[in-house]
């Protein structure tokens, strides 16, 4: 009888996969066809990916609340008159910005130096941070002009869609804050590694999401 | 300081409430009593509570899901017992209290009940077919079932302090909204699904994470078992319906604690968007039930009949067409909405072509059994009993998709039965399948039986007594959810319906006489070969239960039954090879982060339904300050040295390889 698989030249049925990193597998093991289970940071980037596509449908829900309820304005006032394009593409202009500088940041990483990295994800948080301001302070004008959530129901998902944005980038400084004092007690761990990494991508998607935003929602919504 | 609680919450002049819930506290004081008394507290904290082990979180989720089983039956007992008491009369609920059975019946049912065992079941029994460790995310695991315990504690808690939803499993607005439900009972709902569906989308981002990249060596996509490809196709549903449940309920709560007009009658507010999104959500959700249970179905068939799976690959194909095809069904769930004939014939249409997918997979099944040696164990008795009624369930599911038919049936019992039909055969059957089928694998020892057979039958004939009559009411033009009855046309069918639920009571007393009898037994029931059922995947090769590594060395998996391959090599005369050597071990450290995350969702969740901001806050500062210290601690994994690692494994193999040389002899 000959083997003609490289599968069945092995007649032991335990063979030892790839699992050279004790069951965990190699840095190189990806993880897809055969090669056994993928490296900790394959896995940990491949779920926290798959934890985004979630979140981007959740965010797929409130556009489409939006979409619904754009025209619903209910007498009330509508985006052309409430937008202050300045503002927004100051907002734009930070949040882009501060992805850039979130790259810088990888970049800092990969080259395993803690002070460029802890330079660059601080500028990335300050710009965050200030877009932030920026949405605090529109969402605080419109509620003084009577144009608050409760309005309309084109009102609620505006302040429902943005301000869950709004959210999301809260969460990412308090999350970039917590690894930001955790990298300056520890330096780089492989734990912390892979956060960054993760870091990286959320904060990515929430720039796609705000493309996203700034297209269909203040740009559609404010065009005649 | 209290927000909106007081004393008024608790419902001292309903005197079924309170006994029940007098009843439930009791019992449990009893416990932690018992578990004190006997000093059982350092084990409970630290092999279960704080346990990171994908076997051990399985279990929790499933003795989770047995407990609110028993609280939805009894919903189910009451609502049976009240349709017979109230025919000309007002029976023992009062209308806002049978409203709130309803809605809790249907709420536990779904997101505790079966949710709970088919999650369990794919924690237990899906890393163990892959041949890996644990699931990729094994903390996050145990937080994942933490939230999900919380949302059940809540939906309990409600049954004493305050009151349940009134408005149905699903809270239609603008019934759920201030305007017309100004209690806590939609507020209760919100938070416990809120925060379980928390739960459950992260075990949906973790299991699907575990099946994609962390397989066995050299098991290809198509090497998987088919339990593993219902698992993924389930968990992908999760990871993408779930989402969609988790934004309409935050706008129903911001309608109803911000003043947001997305659903309500007022300021343009759309109800029709409710219930486009929740059911966007809901009829996926019906298939990350069921998909498992099809699943399970094919390893029994397959087993059972020692025959492969017929039509593997069609199988697999089956699986993902319905995964995708799934999405586009949702529209009819309200035919009657008036979306215009042609809308509601492309969902029509669509809502037959998934059942294609189904016959695909029930003529597998069948072929599987033809020409094999079928075995009439416990587990394929509920197989085949989930085949001939779940084609009844089906077929009614394509009269109810023929939009002109469905105008006359909406919202009719023909409807609770049909779904009932395709939920009890779909996941309740293959819950107790499966529970009886890898018991020996979790404890060591199989199910008694005789008392198994016995739940199997008195669950069945129960099961066809209620659930026909309440086809035929249907018909006769009873419609849901009727607190009391005036015809006498439906009288002589109610009764039989009531009769069916008596015979079911008996099913699940002997399903608690099984599990009593086999503990007491489990000397003679014990499994010493961890193979109890002449099984053909990875799971049935480690010893019963497996240690907590699962595989000393990951197996090599050369097609999708490696163990049957390793066990037919032993009867052509290779003895399975030893381990030469052995390596050490990395396993995650247990972690109390889950239970004390889910400690404070808790409080959130309280919190938030009685207005007690302060509290919400503390919950909130708490649930962070659990997350920062699991990021700051020092070591996540510890290591076994390759010296325990192959005492264990050999203690375990030992037993296997006795067997396996008496067969060979055999043979």
């Amino acid at each position: 009888m000959t083997d003609v698989t490289a599968g069945s030249a092995i007649r032991e049925p335990y063979r030892p996969g790839q699992s050279g990193a004790h069951g965990h597998g190699l840095f190189s093991a990806t993880g897809h066809g055969k090669g056994g289970p993928a490296s900790k940071f394959v896995t940990a980037a491949y779920g926290f990916w798959i934890f985004l596509l979630s979140d981007i449908i959740m965010f797929s829900a409130f556009f489409a609340s939006f979409a619904v309820l754009s025209q619903a304005t209910a007498g009330g006032p509508t985006g052309k008159e409430l937008f202050e394009f300045p503002r927004i593409a100051a907002q734009t202009g930070l949040l882009l910005t501060s992805s850039f500088t979130g790259g810088l940041a990888t970049l800092a990483t990969h080259r395993r130096s803690i002070a460029a990295t802890q330079f660059w994800l601080l500028v990335t948080g300050l710009l965050g941070a200030g877009f932030l301001f920026l949405e605090v302070q529109e969402f605080a004008t419109m509620a003084s002009e009577q144009a608050g959530p409760s309005r309309s129901a084109f009102l609620s998902a505006f302040f429902a869609l943005v301000g869950c944005h709004g959210t999301h980038v809260g969460l990412g400084l308090l999350w970039l804050g917590t690894m930001m004092a955790q990298l300056w007690v520890k330096g780089f761990r492989p734990d912390l590694l892979r956060r960054l990494h993760c870091f990286g991508l959320f904060w990515h998607a929430l720039d796609i999401i705000w493309i996203a935003i700034f297209t269909l929602v203040y740009l559609l919504g404010a065009s005649p | 300081m209290l927000g909106k609680l007081d004393w008024s919450a608790v419902p001292f002049d309903q005197p079924i409430p309170l006994g029940a819930a007098l009843i439930v506290f009791l019992a449990a004081v009893a416990v932690l009593i018992w578990v004190t008394v006997k000093g059982y507290w350092p084990y409970l904290w630290h092999e279960w509570i704080t346990s990171v082990d994908h076997k051990r979180i399985g279990v929790m989720y499933i003795v989770l899901a047995a407990l609110m089983l028993f609280r939805g039956f009894v919903d189910a007992v009451m609502m049976r017992t009240q349709q017979v008491l109230a025919i000309h009369g007002p029976g023992y609920l009062p209308p806002e209290h049978y409203d709130q059975v309803f809605s809790a019946h249907g709420t536990i049912m779904i997101f505790f009940a079966a949710m709970p065992f088919v999650i369990g079941l794919m924690n237990f029994v899906m890393p163990l077919q892959l041949g890996i460790r644990d699931v990729a995310f094994p903390t996050l695991n145990s937080v994942s079932f933490w939230l999900t315990a919380t949302g059940a504690l809540l939906v309990n808690i409600s049954l004493v302090v305050g009151e349940f939803a009134r408005t149905g499993w699903l809270p239609y607005a603008p019934l759920s909204e201030t305007t017309y439900s100004p209690g806590v009972g939609v507020d209760y709902y919100l938070w416990s699904i809120q925060i379980s569906g928390v739960g459950t989308l992260l075990t949906g981002v973790n299991l699907a994470t575990t099946i994609l990249k962390m397989r066995a060596p050299g098991m290809g996509y198509l090497h998987m078992p088919m339990f593993c490809w219902t698992s993924l196709a389930s968990n992908l549903l999760i990871v993408a319906a779930f989402p969609i449940l988790t934004a309409t309920l935050a706008m129903l709560t911001l309608d109803r604690y911000l003043g947001f007009h997305f659903f309500t009658n007022e300021a343009g507010g759309n109800q029709m968007m409710f219930m486009n999104l929740i059911w966007a959500w809901g009829h996926p959700e019906v298939y990350i039930l069921v998909l498992p249970a099809f699943g399970i179905y094919s390893e029994i068939f397959s087993t059972f009949s020692s025959k492969p799976l017929f039509g593997y690959r069609s199988m697999v194909a089956a699986t993902l067409f319905i995964c995708i095809v799934s999405f586009m069904v949702w529209l009819h769930h309200f035919f009657t909405m008036g979306a215009g004939a042609d809308v509601n014939a492309a969902f029509g249409i669509a809502t037959s072509v998934i059942a294609v997918g189904t016959g695909v997979k029930i003529y597998n099944w069948l072929f599987t059994m033809y020409g094999g040696r079928v075995r009439f164990d416990t587990p394929m008795l509920w197989a085949l009993a989930f085949v001939t009624t779940f084609i009844i369930g089906g077929m009614t599911g394509v009269l109810l998709a023929v939009p002109p038919a469905d105008f006359m049936l909406h919202n009719s019992l023909f409807l609770v039965a049909h779904f009932h039909n395709v939920i009890i055969s779909g996941v309740l059957f293959a819950a107790f399948a499966g529970l009886t089928y890898w018991f020996p694998k979790a404890f060591g020892f199989r199910l008694h039986e005789g008392w198994g057979k016995a739940a199997f039958w008195f669950t069945l004939a129960g099961y066809v007594l209620v659930f026909v009559p309440l086809y035929i009411v249907g018909l006769l033009g009873m419609t849901r959810r009727l607190q009391h009855i005036d015809m006498d046309l439906w009288t002589p069918w109610l009764v039989v319906a009531a009769f069916g639920i008596a015979v079911m009571i008996v099913g699940a007393g002997c399903q608690v006489a099984q599990l009593i009898v086999s503990i007491r037994h489990r000397d003679e029931l014990r499994d010493e070969t961890g193979d109890p059922w002449d099984g053909r995947t990875l799971e049935w090769s480690t010893s019963s239960p497996p240690p907590f590594f699962n595989y000393a060395r990951l197996p090599y998996v050369e097609n999708e039954e490696p163990y049957w391959t390793v066990k037919q090599r032993a009867l052509d005369g290779q003895a399975p090879a030893d381990h030469e050597s052995y390596e050490p071990v990395e396993m995650p450290r247990n972690s109390p982060t889950g239970f004390v995350a889910a400690f404070f969702s808790t409080l959130i969740g309280f919190a938030l339904i009685w207005h007690i901001w302060w509290l919400a806050i503390v919950g909130f500062l708490g649930a962070y300050a659990t997350f920062v210290v699991f990021a700051w601690r020092e070591h996540g994994d510890y290591e076994i040295p390759a010296d325990e690692v192959e005492r264990i494994d050999r203690d375990g193999r030992a037993a296997q390889l006795a067997w396996m040389r008496k067969r060979e002899r055999v043979a």
